[in-house]
């Protein structure tokens, strides 16, 4: 039961990108085509659930047993990297396609804020490492879902007019805004 | 006076929050106050500070092949700094800004200007560019900050000018408000450059 409260806040209630601002770079910078999103968000739920499994076991075993917390944030983004480049090379194995496809978002899942802030907050919530997992996995499904729904919008305003002052970033923003207004009705669902 | 270049190109021409829209994270989240806005700032300057001085000082030294990870081990350093000088001296913002310090070490703007620039340049340039790029992020968030929470909490710098029961329009303090208020910034500041020409 608990699981299932994680997962419908983590995709929902407090979605990562629209609720918690972690995610923005890719999120405005991926979205244009709904196919990519797909790619991109299976890439990210990927490294997440990982990073936040590898990373429960070095907080315990190797932070906390030692008494260095003060080097989780080295730690982490260390283990996140080495886990993105290890993605990378499988991707370019056996999905060459997509892996053209996300071209040099693949590595910058390293600098999305929202796989380093995801471990940090699993470790801050003292989650085992099973609900880790789970917690990691949802919020990278929260993210895939609000990437996929604003490519699809941003694909119909390529059709539709807008003030050109607003073109690019301002009208993806104003857009990313109005989405974050809808989820906002999904408040105490959870 | 082309060093002092360095320096203003990233509060004006290339600033790195309305031009080229890096570090749009911390941007969006932190800016619930003016307050919070000046210390984060402050926090990712001096990060971007050290880090481009640093980097831009072993830029010859660092193999090509590991540099990403040699820049994200500096970074990381330095924020780690940040982070416990933060919670020991200014506990309050160190609160309020939660998990957004160790996020600085993902933040794009560091990371872009260590790549884009201080492995490139010299030692006095990428400090400047660190310096001017700091105070562009720094004077673009707590300008957003600032507009967030004067329509949003009736108050500047906590300092609350509106009456006890007067009206604020909430939804700027809420996430929706942080895009819109992004946007509309972006395209103003836009406007403005292709007007006046920086």
């Amino acid at each position: 039961m608990e699981f299932v409260l994680i997962v419908i806040s983590a995709v929902f209630v407090n979605n990562i990108v629209l609720a918690q601002f972690l995610g923005i770079c890719p999120f405005l910078g991926v979205s244009n085509k709904v196919g990519t999103s797909l790619g991109m968000g299976g890439a990210v739920i990927f490294v997440m659930a990982l990073a936040n499994l590898v990373t429960f076991y070095i907080q315990k075993y190797v932070l906390v047993a030692m008494g260095i917390e003060f080097m989780q944030t080295i730690t982490f983004i260390f283990v996140i990297a080495f886990l993105v480049q290890v993605v990378e090379i499988i991707l370019k194995k056996v999905a060459p396609p997509l892996y053209q496809a996300l071209g040099i978002y693949l590595p910058l899942i390293t600098t999305n804020c929202a796989v380093l802030g995801t471990a940090i907050l699993a470790v801050q919530k003292d989650y085992n490492m099973v609900t880790s997992v789970v917690y990691a996995s949802s919020i990278a499904v929260g993210f895939t879902f609000a990437l996929v729904i604003f490519a699809g919008i941003r694909e119909q305003m390529e059709i539709t007019g807008y003030p050109s002052a607003m073109k690019g970033f301002p009208i993806s923003l104003v857009t990313a805004g109005l989405l974050a207004l809808a989820f906002m009705g999904f408040a105490g669902l959870a | 006076m082309s060093q002092l270049k360095h320096f203003t190109n990233g509060i004006l021409k290339e600033n790195p929050t309305f031009v080229l829209v890096l570090g749009t994270c911390p941007a969006l989240a932190v800016t619930t106050s003016a307050i919070n806005g000046i210390g984060m700032g402050v926090a990712t300057t001096f990060v971007l500070f050290f880090s481009n001085f640093l980097i831009a000082l072993l830029k010859n030294v660092i193999p090509d092949k590991v540099r990403i990870a040699a820049f994200i081990v500096v970074i990381a350093s330095f924020v780690t700094i940040v982070d416990l000088v933060m919670k020991a001296f200014v506990p309050g913002l160190y609160a309020s800004l939660g998990i957004f310090i160790p996020l600085i070490v993902v933040n794009c703007i560091i990371l872009g200007r260590a790549e884009a620039f201080a492995q490139k340049n010299t030692v006095p340039s990428a400090m400047l560019d660190g310096l001017g790029m700091g105070l562009g992020f720094t004077i673009a968030i707590t300008l957003m900050g600032s507009i967030r929470e004067i329509l949003g909490n009736g108050s500047i710098f906590n300092y609350k000018f509106l009456g006890e029961d007067a009206q604020t329009i909430l939804i700027f303090i809420l996430p929706p408000g942080a895009f819109i208020t992004y946007g509309y910034l972006i395209a103003i500041f836009n406007r403005l450059k292709s007007k006046y020409n920086f």
